[in-house]
């Protein structure tokens, strides 16, 4: 109980920090909204060609182009949580200070990202939401229980995508530079996530393996969850499996990083 | 004394003779370095090699040495952020890499150059976090902020982003956040660096009442021998890794073995006078200066001279230590060439 108000204090934290940058907040709204009606209009043309291309009908596909451009940010689906701080820190040798903390590191730094997703969603991912829900028509459930399934989904996605982009940062204690990791996550994210496509919407094997990566836990699922497209349940288990298995492992290479290796600077 | 669930007394080797033990502790790192297109070498950095000694509960003790001594290293082992290559370490009976967590409810570090404080928030904010990190009760958590607050002159500083402070007011600040859970032990690597001669002043006045009023061990390090005059009866001496002394500070000046000053005012304007093993280096009408080792007693030299020469007055000027590590330090590097 007592560490539950730990990290409870660490998320809140982690909310303020990212509600302190307004002017990007801001900027971050205008890009979504506006790569938003880009992608909505390229989706429509495609959805022309290809009716009922994965599954999906004209309207779930412009729901899901909207569903992307509000976790785009809450997600951090091509980086920029709290990965990019962690790798300064380790990058710079400050990762010190929050290794002498009688606090556990990983939940730390899920706790802050957890916090910052909350902070992403409200202030940044809801708005060209409902941008996109009053100017084209949408594939909205109407009863209460898919939103609160996708409200779960959300959480597990969350998880799955700090556990990702935990691992990653983790990496730079060997390589003492975080900008490949960077740019490998971003490509990663954006393409495996299913930002520029639905995942559905991949052919053959290719698209097999895709929707059983980590990734798939990101968009594909809370989308799937909040249309009806999927029992979700089994979006629940494929998002906690990769979650367990993802976060295991971030505690094993946290705790060879730690033993092996070394803590930089004077 | 510590508010933490183990009790000091019950651990073994927790007693008061050693607080901090170390005993041939080494730490070697190893480095790669690009010496052409795929070609790396390897090469082994001993920071620490093979130090030893003990600290006992409520000493202030300084830590100096030159730059890459490996002082900052032994803090990181001390913390247990780092694991020895070698040798025995033990804080309060613990051994501080294997158990982190448990030690760290007992110690409080700063690292001069970095910041423990939340950058983008104000500083309360990074205090509550430690209120909660450290399940420092409520009554204490309070009265502890209270008084370092108004210790260490923080109130209007509260509310300020840690990012908006000076490096001199978030010093202060990460000072208290070490503090807050009541350390038995507060490790200090450069407080003072880069602070202005009021900031100094305040640190130094703040830790001196720390550790006579709460018996709280302190380690520090520094390169500014101010910090070390004003504060630390002990000194260790580090370069190369290596313990080159340890000791009182007046205990510098013997190894250094450097010089004291006598100066002598005469009745009148005299030849230079003879006491040896002190010689005179300078001569001003009726004034004379004697050079003689500083391990001599200068009791001995002024009573010899109020016997044989008619003396008016007397004062014996102290080597500073900057001249005596100088001196060692320089003498080791000769040692190490030849
Ligand atoms: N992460 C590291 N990897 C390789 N070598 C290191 C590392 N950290 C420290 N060293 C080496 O260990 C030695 C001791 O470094 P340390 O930081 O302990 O010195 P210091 O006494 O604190 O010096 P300063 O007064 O400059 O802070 C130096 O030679 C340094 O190059
Ligand atoms: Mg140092």
């Amino acid at each position: 109980m007592g560490s539950g108000r730990l990290y409870l204090a660490v998320a809140v934290g982690g909310f303020r920090r990212y509600a302190t940058y307004r002017a990007a907040t801001a900027a971050g709204v205008f890009t979504n909204t506006v790569f938003g009606v880009i992608l909505v209009y390229t989706y429509l043309a495609l959805w022309d060609e290809k009716p009922h291309l994965g599954g999906y009908g004209q309207a779930q596909a412009v729901t899901y182009v909207w569903l992307g451009q509000c976790l785009y940010a809450t997600l951090a689906i091509q980086g920029g949580g709290a990965e990019k701080d962690l790798m300064e820190r380790i990058r710079t040798g400050e990762i010190a200070v929050d290794l002498y903390r009688p606090a556990d590191l990983q939940l730390w730094w899920l706790a802050g990202d957890v916090g910052r997703a909350l902070f992403q969603m409200l202030g940044r991912g809801v708005l060209p939401f409902l941008f996109g829900a009053v100017f084209f028509p949408m594939a909205l459930p109407t009863e209460i229980t898919p939103w609160l399934a996708f409200v779960v989904t959300l959480l597990l996605a969350t998880v799955v995508s700090f556990a990702i982009r935990y691992l990653a940062a983790l990496s730079v204690f060997w390589l003492m530079d975080g900008m490949g990791v960077n740019q490998a996550l971003m490509i990663t994210g954006i393409f495996f996530s299913g930002m520029v496509l639905p995942l559905n919407a991949f052919p053959g094997a290719f698209g097999e393996i895709v929707r059983v990566l980590p990734w798939a836990a990101q968009l594909q699922m809370p989308a799937d969850v909040l249309m009806g497209e999927t029992d979700p349940w089994r979006a629940y288990a494929f998002q906690a499996a990769w979650a367990v298995v993802l976060l295991a492992a971030g505690r094993l290479v946290q705790s060879a990083a730690t033993r092996r290796v070394v803590v930089q600077g004077g | 004394m510590a508010d933490t669930n183990t009790d000091p007394s019950t651990q073994a080797g927790a007693d008061t003779d050693a607080f901090i033990e170390l005993d041939g502790v080494e730490k070697v790192f190893d480095v790669r370095k690009k010496t052409g297109f795929l070609k790396r070498e390897r090469r082994q950095v001993r920071a620490v090699d093979s130090i030893s000694f003990t600290v006992p509960r409520g000493e202030m003790v300084g830590y100096i040495g030159p730059n890459g001594a490996g002082k900052s290293t032994t803090i990181k082992m001390l913390t247990g952020i780092l694991t020895p290559s070698g040798g025995r370490l033990r804080v309060a009976g613990i051994d501080p890499s294997r158990e982190r967590t448990r030690l760290a409810h007992r110690i409080g570090v700063v690292f001069g150059q970095r910041t423990t404080l939340w950058w983008d928030l104000p500083l309360l904010d990074s205090y509550k976090l430690m209120h909660r990190m450290y399940r420092i009760p409520d009554a204490r958590y309070r009265e502890n902020l209270d008084r370092l607050v108004e210790l260490l002159d923080l109130s209007a500083l509260l509310d300020v982003p840690v990012r908006q402070l000076s490096l001199g007011q978030r010093m202060r600040g990460d000072i208290a956040a070490a503090l807050l859970h009541d350390p038995e032990v507060l490790y200090l690597d450069e407080p003072t660096i880069g602070l202005d001669v009021i900031s100094k002043a305040r640190v130094r006045e703040f830790l001196r009442e720390l550790n006579a009023e709460r018996g709280t061990t302190v380690l520090l390090t520094t390169h500014d021998l101010q910090d070390i005059e004003q504060l630390c009866s002990r000194v260790m001496v580090i370069d190369h890794g290596r313990l080159m002394y340890d000791g009182p500070l007046a205990g510098l000046h013997e190894v250094g073995d450097s010089e004291r000053v006598l100066v002598v005012d005469l009745e009148r304007e005299l030849p230079p006078i003879e006491v040896p093993p002190a010689r005179v280096v300078k001569v001003e009408g009726p004034r004379q200066w004697l050079a003689f080792p500083a391990a001599e007693s200068a009791a001995v030299l002024v009573a010899r001279v109020a016997a044989e020469y008619p003396l008016v007055d007397l004062s014996v000027r102290e080597p500073d230590i900057e001249t005596v590590i100088a001196k060692m330090y320089a003498e080791q590097a000769e040692r190490a060439i030849s």
